[in-house]
């Protein structure tokens, strides 16, 4: 075969690899990709009719309820608004009243939102930056919590 | 030994990877004294970063909290090892182990790199002096581990408790190994361009090293994916994450580049891509510490962090994709080896499938991980891609790969016939389909379980049917054995990573896919039904440890009154830091496992406290890790054989005599 025939083989193999990557990634990206709202966004509307969806803002004060079986319901607050969310499961090590938190899943008919996930944080100063662009919008934002022991 | 000595043998250390990048890229052909000086150059500086590193570390074993890295992450409390895994357990420290890294491997060039020619090697370890000097750079001024605090602290804020597993201990300088091995990879690539010469001597040389990274980067994302099954309690071991993301592109060009590098040393063909693929794996690796360091993309491993010093690596990988890729477009139309022909059915086009395969594969992974970032720097949007998204892209184009894995093997080089190949194995096929199928029908997995677990089997028993084809098996088991052992530690080392590769692959799906789990609540004497076994919680026990307290339950679990498993989950706090953590309860059965994590207890409408337990049953799981463990031990198999022949200069004999000096240029 000639060398001009293989470049062709081979052009034509790498085309079509790529090609369908491309396809691939187009489609996976716009059904997986989940988009970001903070409790008082406008677009919240959006939100409600949306495949995936991100929420996040800090844990409202006394509205963790825990259930049977490891249901829990909390609502997610941006100061502004708040959002009612379920979810079920082991809630991550740091998950708390008053701490920043980033829920993902999808709003269930009653408004109510149904979380699959909750964002875990490694590391007790972390705040997901989503979280602190949404306080910092609705005037919440304090700064990351300080470690308790960095005080003098 | 104080930090400030460790401080300023960090800056001489800067200064002298100066002057070996100087003295190694401009004066490799200066003759012999100057190549000497360069090696002597990357000694002196590795020492000193060694110098650098000990003191730290010899601060974080004092508990020295006058050093600010030291009381921002370690405590009196702690135990001794990950006093010293603190060392590189924060972004500063870390740093300084990668700039240890670097060092360390132009000095190992400089100790072992003889068989390299002279003026290869004084350009290589030049090209890696650039990297020290670099890293060293950036080290000193964005992220200073040896600043002081004044006054001094009387305590430290302790390291992050979940950093505080012997697994997680040594998941970052294995990772960093890998990293900053490929910079070595990335080192001979440029140096090759520099001399013009990338060919067969070449890609011999830079075999062994793109393995070692290899090795050291699966060793790292087994541990920390193991890390992540037992430590955080979600029963998963691979989020893809933008973290876990991080370490796996980097991955996936070493894997491409080794098997690049093996055609260009068998054959002479593919040196321009194993060229382009060492050029990005080693920019991949600066992406990935671009991506955890910079907290740029919210991951559910994400730790603290500060954007701007990310920002400066983004422009450290910048530089180095310039130079490599700026050389690569002057210099690769440059090349004395003549291109070596192969026609399109040969073991060369099986091995540019693989990399176009691998190298797709890798850019949906990094669109995916990266496009969150574009499309905020867009439009604003704030996204996420998760799994689903993966599980689309990366999963189809890796199975078309696999279902080509156990041809290419049998593959002739140069030229080869595949059609008795594909009749040879098409028994195995059929097998193999039958085994999916079976995991269909009487299993009821998922269908893409039953692909995946086909497609393990075929990998597995490809590999051993390639064994038995190159041993000859029909002429009798004498000629076997003896054709087995004369087989080389390199194919020994594919046969058995490829193995691996299939195990894993068993592992991963159809524990991705059959995965039981629940989520319960028990009190005290308790019992609930999990899939027709029976989970009582029999006790739960205060108590603390050497830094924390802790809450450990004890669950049993049971079926026809017969006794499974009975594990001890904890709920841990550690007061210094503020923070709980879970260590989950396993019981091993087969290569399956029980999974019981402790959640938070709660007093029900009843009054009673109960705990919240989640129970899995993950099915071959250990596969996942033994698969891990299989590819990591090929490379190190293969890479003995390397040590035996590394002084062989052209021969293609597998006797060849060892330490013979390639003729200087």
């Amino acid at each position: 075969m000639r060398a001009r025939t293989k470049r062709l083989w081979a052009l034509g193999a790498g085309v079509l690899v790529l090609g369908g990557a491309a396809v691939l990634t187009a489609t996976a990206v716009q059904d997986s990709a989940a988009y970001f709202y903070a409790p008082s966004s406008p677009e919240l509307d959006i939100a409600k009719t949306a495949k995936r969806a991100r929420l996040g803002g800090l844990v409202a004060e006394g509205s963790i309820q825990r259930g049977e079986d490891g249901r829990i319901s909390f609502a997610v607050t941006d100061g502004a608004a708040s959002v009612p969310v379920r979810y079920q499961g082991v809630t991550p090590d740091l998950f708390g009243e008053g701490e920043g938190a980033l829920v993902e899943g999808r709003f269930g008919a009653d408004g109510v939102f149904e979380a699959d996930r909750i964002i875990a944080k490694h590391d007790e100063t972390y705040v997901p930056k989503e979280v602190q662009k949404a306080l910092e919008e609705a005037g919440q934002w304090r700064g990351p919590p300080a470690r308790e022991s960095s005080a003098p | 030994m104080s930090v400030e000595l460790g401080h300023f043998a960090a800056i001489l250390a800067f200064a002298l990877a100066l002057a070996q990048a100087g003295l190694g890229i401009f004066a490799a052909r200066r003759g012999a004294g100057a190549q000497a000086g360069v090696s002597r150059l990357a000694e002196a500086a590795f020492l000193l970063v060694a110098v650098a590193f000990a003191s730290l570390a010899a601060a974080y074993i004092r508990s020295d909290f006058s050093v600010a890295n030291v009381a921002a992450n370690s405590h009196v409390a702690k135990p001794l090892l990950y006093k010293i895994a603190g060392t590189w357990g924060n972004h500063e420290g870390s740093m300084l182990l990668w700039c240890l890294i670097a060092a360390g491997f132009a000095a190992c060039a400089a100790w072992f790199g003889g068989s390299m020619s002279p003026s290869l090697r004084a350009r290589a370890i030049g090209v890696q002096g650039a990297v020290s000097a670099l890293s060293l750079g950036y080290m000193l001024f964005t992220s200073n581990p040896f600043a002081r605090l004044n006054p001094a602290p009387g305590s430290g804020a302790d390291l992050n408790p979940l950093l505080q597993d012997p697994a997680l201990a040594f998941h970052p300088p294995f990772l960093y190994l890998g990293y900053v091995g490929l910079s070595f990879a990335y080192s001979l690539a440029l140096a090759g361009m520099i001399e013009g010469r990338t060919d067969a001597a070449w890609a011999r040389q830079m075999r062994p090293w793109a393995l070692a990274a290899w090795i050291f980067l699966s060793i790292g994302i087994g541990l920390g994916a193991y890390w992540a099954y037992y430590e955080l309690g979600w029963g998963g071991w691979w989020f893809w994450d933008p973290v876990e993301n991080a370490s796996f592109m980097p991955w996936l060009a070493a894997l491409a580049l080794i098997h690049s590098a093996s055609a260009a040393e068998k054959r002479g063909a593919l040196a321009q891509s194993t060229v382009l693929l060492a050029i990005t794996g080693f920019c991949l690796s600066i992406l990935g510490t671009f991506l955890v360091r910079s907290g740029a993309i919210t991951s559910v491993h994400a730790f603290a962090l500060d954007p701007e010093r990310g920002l400066v690596l983004l422009g450290l990988m910048a530089v180095a994709a310039i130079a490599g890729f700026g050389l690569y477009a002057w210099r690769s139309g440059n090349n004395d080896a003549p291109p070596a022909p192969f026609a399109i059915v040969s073991r060369e086009s099986a091995l540019i499938v693989n990399n176009l395969f691998l190298g797709v594969a890798a850019a949906t992974v990094l669109f995916g991980t990266i496009y969150p970032l574009i499309l905020e720097a867009v439009n604003g949007g704030q996204i996420s891609v998760g799994p689903p998204y993966f599980n689309a892209t990366f999963a189809p184009l890796m199975s078309m790969a696999f279902l080509a894995l156990p041809v290419a093997p049998l593959l002739a080089w140069k030229r080869a016939a595949l059609a008795p190949i594909l009749q040879q194995l098409s028994v195995l096929a059929a097998l193999c389909l039958a085994i999916g199928a079976l995991t269909l029908a009487a299993f009821g997995a998922p269908i893409w379980t039953a692909i995946g677990a086909g497609l393990g089997a075929w990998l597995v028993l490809g590999t051993l049917y390639e064994l038995l084809q190159r041993g000859n098996w029909r002429a009798g088991p004498g000629v076997f054995w003896r054709r087995l052992r004369a087989r080389p530690a390199s194919a020994w080392g594919m046969t058995l990573a490829h193995i691996g590769a299939g195990v894993f692959l068993l592992g991963a799906t159809i524990e991705t896919g059959m995965r039981l789990e629940a989520t319960i609540s028990l009190g005290i004497g308790e019992s609930a039904a999990f899939y027709g076994r029976s989970v009582r919680l029999e006790a739960v026990e205060q108590g603390s440890g050497p830094n924390y307290a802790l809450e450990r339950g004890t669950v049993t679990i049971e079926k026809d009154q017969r006794v499974l498993a009975q594990l001890k989950p904890e709920r841990r706090f550690y007061p210094v830091a503020g923070m709980p953590t879970s260590e989950v309860g396993i019981g091993n059965r087969g290569f399956s496992d029980l999974y019981v994590a402790l959640g938070e207890p709660n007093a029900g409408a009843d009054g009673v406290r109960r705990w919240t337990l989640r129970v899995y049953w993950n099915p071959l799981i250990d596969l996942v890790f033994w698969g891990v463990g299989l590819m990591a031990l090929g490379g190190l198999v293969s890479l003995t054989e390397r040590r035996l022949r590394i002084g062989a200069p052209a021969g293609r004999r597998k006797s060849a005599p060892a330490s013979a000096p390639v003729a200087a240029e």
